[in-house]
């Protein structure tokens, strides 16, 4: 499907490598060199071939090997996605019990309202802002830009990931906590809970107890979904943050046409998400055991 | 008396000695890494393999240098050709090559490297723009290793003017996409894809030693987030300023400098020459008359930039003002229109790239040229299916395009390029510019030539953009021009 998508929409990879002045004989020998000049069955069989090597191929523009252009960008997106996502978890489900605990009073309210307010906003609109006071007013971070040499030198690239990190977790902690709230209101509803209280527990011991885990059966299966959509979504903060991440090699890609780049981006994209719903399903399964017992029977 | 004629001794020696060359060299740091941002990252390290504008940026002049270079001021001027001698004919160009030229690698520069770069560029599979410009050359003969003997099937006036853009590369380094041995004042140091390339000062380089330690070319995607990485000092200059919006912050601050050079790029508005009714002479001059350039500009630039008559930018020696060729006249415009047969206006689809500027000026023009009763039907289309659709199968009636490169009036003369212009006067006069005998003779028909071309409004040429470099006060000694987009790095100086 990738592969058919990709070769409907306009335009030649040839293109993107002669500009304006270029003379049809070159704009021919390029098409022979990338081989896009072949039938397209001829071509999709050599991708298949390949992709069973699990070989994907050399960029068209830039002639470098893809898996080690992908293997150098996910060395940006896969710590930034993940850091996000941990920093969303630490503010979401603490924030997400308290505002379920605290519904009728004005402080479970204000964590509502600015959760709400924290979905409501895009996230670059989210990452110009904190740019503008961390990095420009403030001048306390930079305004992202990786270090040249990577995580070689680690105390550079961890500062010019404090602010991506930053964007990343309260948008995603932001729509996390209004599961986790609604969740949480779902159990301490439940008959269970009025049960425990009634035999003699406090709300945090009840909650502790049979709360927690009834209540993050359903997280879960959200923070699969928002893992996901995070990871693919991690363009948007790599453009304001300027991070040399699998957003940017993506949209490079595509504006080239340059079909191996795009092609293995996708590829690995969609693996991830594929592994991150496999991952919440056990992670359903552990916290659930009637979910084990139907898998079972 | 005795102690104040030393005392006046000394204070004529400090004097003295604090406007020394020597002094002035103290006020910047000879190990200082510069950091400049760019919005336009080389694909990769070949300029014959598709690499893009961004590859001559950071290369020419700094890790690759020619047997000539276009300076910042448009001259060209002899680095590696240390005497060219061109036979009574024209046919035979012989260069010696400087003595204690050395690669990176610290190969001797040879007269077989020489040959084997000339042969990259013109090879069948090089994909450089200067591929045609070299066609006439017949053969390159090597004598010994410090001479080059080329051979032209034609007379070729622009022969050095080319030869600026054939880097010099050692003959044994095999494929460079991904690694350089050139012989310019840097080595390339580190590169990160999608990130930043770093240089190093060459320190057996055979001329001017880099007044920098280092230069670090950082890729943006965002013009914002270059701004913000210049207003947060992570990098030290901006080699292009591509949104006027971004400019405000930087002219107000004395803590930065905005420099406004000589630019090369050409907005136009392409006809299709070959289709009805751009086929036409009034109708082509009518459209040019009735579109308020300087206010376009203004409403883009501000007070930026610079309205041309021609396809022909100040900097190229044939350049001649034709601003009064067609002037604003909306009442003008429509007496041509008239004249042309068309009293009651048309009807025309412009195709307009999907990128800055072009769908702005495109809305701009839909309203101009309807007060001449013509209305302008936009098409966005990207930049890929500009390629394919306009450039390759000429299927189109207008569009819009921006032209980058130094000295291309020579598009003009040949009528299958995409806007069709076709006037055989016009071919044969840029034809004979290229044979000519001498560079006034040159100059003389490339100025007739354009003068033709603007006459007969080929396209409408709406302005010049503007080359604004913005940088820290820190910084000094760096192209403001940037002629075909090279940044030479070699004199930055950056104060302690």
């Amino acid at each position: 499907m990738l592969f058919v998508l990709l070769r409907l929409l306009p335009g030649d990879p040839a293109n993107a490598l002669l500009g304006v002045g270029a003379t049809s004989e070159q704009v021919a020998a390029a098409r022979s060199q990338l081989g896009s000049d072949q039938p397209l069955f001829a071509q999709f069989l050599l991708f298949l071939v390949n992709l069973a090597r699990f070989d994907f191929g050399a960029s068209f523009v830039s002639r470098a090997p893809v898996l080690g252009e992908i293997a150098n960008r996910l060395s940006v997106t896969l710590p930034l996605t993940l850091a996000g996502f941990v920093l969303a978890l630490l503010l979401a489900v603490p924030l997400g019990i308290v505002a379920a605990v605290k519904a009728d009073k004005p402080f479970g309210a204000m964590i509502s309202v600015v959760s709400q307010l924290g979905v409501a906003v895009p996230v670059f609109w989210v990452g110009i802002l904190l740019v503008t006071l961390f990095a420009v007013n403030l001048r306390w971070l930079p305004s992202g830009n990786f270090p040249l040499r990577g995580w070689r030198n680690w105390d550079d690239a961890l500062t010019a990931m404090v602010l991506p990190v930053l964007t990343i977790g309260l948008v995603m902690g932001a729509s996390v906590l209004r599961y986790v709230r609604a969740a949480t209101l779902d159990v301490l509803n439940s008959d269970y809970i009025r049960t425990a209280r009634a035999l003699g527990s406090s709300l945090p011991e009840a909650l502790r107890r049979h709360g927690l885990r009834n209540g993050a059966v359903p997280v879960v299966s959200i923070l699969g979904i928002e893992l996901a959509s995070t990871f693919l979504g991690a363009v948007v903060v790599e453009r304001v943050f300027n991070l040399p991440g699998l957003g940017s090699m993506l949209l490079l890609g595509i504006q080239q046409r340059d079909y191996p780049n795009v092609q293995g981006v996708l590829f690995v994209s969609t693996l991830m998400v594929l592994l991150v719903g496999f991952a919440a399903d056990i992670v359903q399964r552990l916290l659930d055991p009637r979910l084990r017992e139907s898998v079972a029977s | 008396m005795l102690h104040s004629r030393k005392l006046l001794f000394s204070a004529a020696f400090l004097v003295a000695t604090s406007l020394s060359p020597l002094a002035f060299a103290q006020d910047f740091d000879p190990d200082a890494t510069v950091n400049i941002g760019s919005l336009y990252e080389p694909q990769n390290l070949d300029n014959t393999a598709g690499a893009g504008q961004g590859i001559n940026e950071a290369f020419n002049g700094n890790v690759y240098e020619a047997l000539f270079r276009l300076t910042d001021d448009g001259k060209v001027e002899p680095v590696l050709a240390s005497d060219t001698k061109v036979s009574d004919d024209g046919l035979t160009y012989t260069f010696n090559l400087r003595e204690g030229v050395s690669f990176h690698s610290g190969e001797p520069l040879t007269s077989a490297d020489v040959k084997a770069s000339i042969e990259r560029v013109t090879a069948e599979a090089s994909k450089s723009s200067r591929k045609k410009s070299l066609a006439t050359i017949t053969g390159i003969e090597t004598p010994d290793d410090r001479t080059v003997v080329v051979k032209l099937s034609q007379r070729s006036i622009s022969l050095p003017y080319n030869l600026s853009y054939v880097w010099i590369v050692n003959d044994a380094a095999g494929d460079i996409t991904a690694k350089e041995d050139g012989t310019g004042p840097y080595t390339l140091s580190e590169w990160r894809r999608g990130s930043a390339l770093a240089l190093e000062r060459f320190d057996k380089y055979w001329g001017t030693k880099p007044s920098n330690e280092a230069a670090v070319f950082q890729y943006f995607t965002d013009a914002t987030a270059l701004s913000n990485a210049l207003l947060t000092n992570a990098v030290d200059i901006v080699t292009s300023v591509q949104s006027p919006d971004a400019l405000q912050q930087f002219s107000d601050n004395p803590e930065f400098t905005v420099s406004n050079g000589a630019s090369t790029t050409k907005e136009l508005l392409a006809y299709n020459d070959r289709v009805a009714p751009f086929d036409k002479i009034e109708v082509r001059k009518a459209l040019a008359r009735a579109v308020d350039k300087k206010r376009l500009l203004e409403s883009i630039w501000g007070s930026y930039g610079q309205v041309i008559g021609s396809f022909v930018p100040p900097t190229d020696p044939w350049y001649v003002d034709l601003t009064n060729i067609d002037p604003y006249d909306p009442t003008g415009a429509k007496a041509l229109l008239a004249k042309a047969g068309l009293a009651n206006g048309f009807e025309f689809t412009l195709d307009t790239p999907d990128y800055d500027p072009h769908p702005i000026v495109a809305q701009f023009l839909q309203s101009e040229l309807a007060k001449i009763n013509v209305k302008v039907n936009l098409n966005i289309i990207t930049a890929n299916e500009w390629y394919t659709k306009i450039y390759q199968k000429h299927d189109f009636q207008a569009t819009l395009q921006e032209h980058v490169n130094h000295r291309d009036i020579v598009f003009y003369g040949n009528p299958d390029f995409y806007w069709g212009y076709n006037n055989p006067k016009v071919v044969d006069l840029i034809a004979q510019s290229e044979t000519a005998a001498s560079e006034g003779e040159q100059t003389e028909k490339l100025k007739q030539a354009n003068q033709i071309i603007a006459e007969e409004a080929a396209s409408n040429w709406l302005y010049l953009y503007p080359q604004i470099v913005v940088s820290t006060t820190k910084v000094s000694g760096y192209p403001v021009n940037g002629l075909n987009a090279q940044f030479f790095v070699s004199g930055i100086r950056k104060a302690d």
